[in-house]
């Protein structure tokens, strides 16, 4: 079920706004051209307020933005093809570092494709821990988003409360992997290690305070003039324009479109548990701010869940040719001891196949599609980057609008330069 | 599924893992897509992958990573494969990942639309039925050099615009970019 609103009755704007030809690019019309008043600025590539290495052509007539065109790939650096060269195994950590947000989603969805060609089972209790820390990801990577957000407006003192609890949800991560960021914590199979104890506790803590600490970013943002002026009736898309361009995640549902795929296509132990979707239909900024918001709320709920849900027994699969073998048997099996060899060595075959798999990142559709030829390298990985298909939308929000609201509205696409650009 | 009437349509899978391949003629297949959006609802383009498939299931050496004369990571090839892969009928498939997006669905049905094409022979673009594929096609054409004709802007993307080779090639090598050394010449 949706959180509901109400629902819009007129239309965000008549038809279609995504330019033509070209539908990532917003060209100066030529009589505007002609008129030589036209002022061409860089914004970017090194900008504050860019989310990362993100260069924007803008041109400007007065303080209106006519012409805009978004010039990505300076954070390039062939994570596709690097893991081509790599073992299965030795590709995971490669799939959270494209990320520093939401770096488990990443790794999940490589690792849930490399599952479904090796038709693997998972044991319930990974199944579950995987979902409880994506949701804690989830957590991490919307308070980011918030706290960088609200500070490119001019809103400092949120910045530190989002990071306050960004702190304890890495804690968290700490706890479990030994690392705070780029965990590698999924394993084909399952899991990398047991779950420590004492995490639970630590983790009930947290689910049981974050709930106040969003109501209190709401008190300072929700009911801020200055931040309703600058959000309301910003960078709009309507429902069909986002679909059009391919528009996923919040992006997504702050125009209107229910639609969710942990929903739709539940994986993981997503239909065990309950949570709403929330849905706003204005699609603006202000609308994505909310959609942000009340998913921190879900994902808590979804966290709590988890930890009540949590099955016991085994945290990874039994299956020597995938899994390593228990540590304590290599001092006195010879067979555990040729497998853990030939693994570490070489690797494990994954069958011939193709596979594309896509979960719902903090960011969206998170795709990843996998080819093998039967060896113990992946013959090709391409991963569907939410980010890099948001930016092209980028000259759809900026029809009709001011510089300085180029900020709110790239802003609230939620972009990972290092995702989109791979 | 029943996709039988799509335009075009050469082969059509559903055998493996639970997802529908439908290899089309590539002299159809904006035809194909159109009929896919408008017909039978996939109105979002999730993705469109590109692979190259050359050296696919050639000289596979037991057990070692590398051939007679070493250790070679770049070189196109496979490892230690226990019978070799089914034969592919080109050497570059692209690959258009669909998805049917209703607000407040229950399911997200999906297809993979296929072409398969030579090195040199081009495909038909399809920015105009999906708007999202005008970046999409562009990192294909900057990764891979498959030529999308009626793309309204095909330069580089996320590589330099005078960049020369496309680096997902297999025969494009990893860390092959030249270094000078100051005491060359």
């Amino acid at each position: 079920m949706a959180i509901a609103p109400e629902k819009r009755a007129s239309p965000i704007y008549e038809g279609s706004r995504i330019p033509q030809p070209t539908p990532s690019v917003l060209r100066v019309p030529e009589e505007l051209r002609r008129s030589d008043d036209i002022l061409e600025v860089n914004f970017g590539p090194n900008h504050p307020s860019t989310h990362g290495v993100l260069r924007l052509v803008v041109e400007l007539d007065g303080e209106r933005v006519v012409g805009l065109r978004a010039v990505i790939g300076y954070l390039h650096t062939g994570f596709e093809k690097s893991m081509e060269s790599k073992t299965w195994w030795k590709a995971i950590p490669y799939a959270p570092r494209m990320d520093y947000l939401a770096f488990q989603a990443n790794e999940l969805a490589f690792v849930l494709a490399i599952e479904k060609l090796l038709g693997i089972e998972v044991p319930p209790k990974a199944t579950w821990m995987r979902m409880l820390l994506t949701e804690l990801n989830r957590v991490h990577s919307h308070l980011v988003w918030l706290g960088t957000s609200a500070l490119e407006l001019g809103a400092i003192s949120p910045f530190w409360y989002t990071f306050r609890e960004r702190d304890r949800v890495l804690d968290l991560f700490e706890m479990v992997a030994g690392t705070r960021m780029h965990t590698r914590y999924f394993q084909v199979g399952g899991l990398a290690e047991d779950i420590p104890r004492g995490f639970f506790d630590e983790c009930r803590k947290f689910c049981e305070a974050m709930p106040a600490a969003v109501d209190q970013y709401e008190q300072l943002l929700t009911q801020n003039e200055i931040w309703l002026q600058r959000t309301k009736g910003v960078g709009l898309l309507s429902a069909e324009d986002a679909i059009a361009l391919g528009q996923s995640g919040p992006v997504l549902r702050g125009s209107g479109v229910d639609w969710d795929l942990r929903r739709t296509q539940p994986y993981l132990a997503y239909d065990q548990v309950e949570f709403d979707v929330p849905v706003y239909y204005n699609g603006d900024v202000w609308d994505r701010y909310k959609v942000h918001m009340d998913e921190m709320r879900e994902s808590t709920r979804i966290a709590s869940q988890a930890l009540e849900g949590m099955p016991g027994g085994a945290w990874i699969a039994d299956d020597r040719k995938v899994v390593l073998p228990p540590r304590e048997e290599l001092h006195t099996s010879m067979e555990t001891l040729i497998h853990h060899f030939k693994l570490v060595t070489e690797g494990f075959r994954v069958p011939e196949g193709e596979v594309y798999l896509a979960i719902e990142s903090p960011r969206g559709e998170f795709g990843c599609y996998l080819c093998s030829d039967g060896g113990p390298k992946p013959w090709r990985v391409r991963f569907r980057a939410p980010s890099f298909v948001a930016l092209q939308a980028t000259a759809t929000l900026m029809t009709d609008a001011l510089v300085a609201d180029m900020i709110a509205a790239v802003g609230s696409l939620d972009t990972v330069m290092g995702e989109c650009d791979r | 599924m029943s996709l039988a009437s799509v335009p075009g349509l050469v082969e059509q899978n559903e055998a493996e893992h639970g997802e529908t391949t439908l290899v089309v003629d590539p002299a159809r297949l904006v035809e194909a897509c159109r009929y896919l959006r408008d017909e039978e609802g996939f109105n979002f383009l999730s993705d469109i992958s590109s692979v190259d498939y050359l050296g696919w299931g050639e000289e596979p050496v037991a057990g070692y990573w590398g051939g007679a004369s070493g250790r070679d990571l770049n070189r196109p090839g496979t490892w230690g494969l226990s019978r070799r892969p089914a034969p592919k009928p080109k050497r570059f498939s692209v690959n258009y990942h669909l998805l049917s997006v209703r607000s407040g669905a229950r399911e997200a049905p999906r297809v993979r639309v296929q072409v398969w094409m030579d090195d040199g022979e081009d495909v038909l673009s399809v920015v105009e039925i999906w708007p999202t594929a005008d970046w999409l096609e562009r990192e294909v054409w900057d990764m891979m050099g498959i030529r999308f004709l009626g793309h309204p802007d095909l330069s580089r993307i996320l590589m330099d615009d005078d960049w020369e080779g496309f680096p997902l090639r297999k025969d494009y090598p990893i860390g092959g970019e030249p270094v000078r050394f100051s005491g060359e010449e």
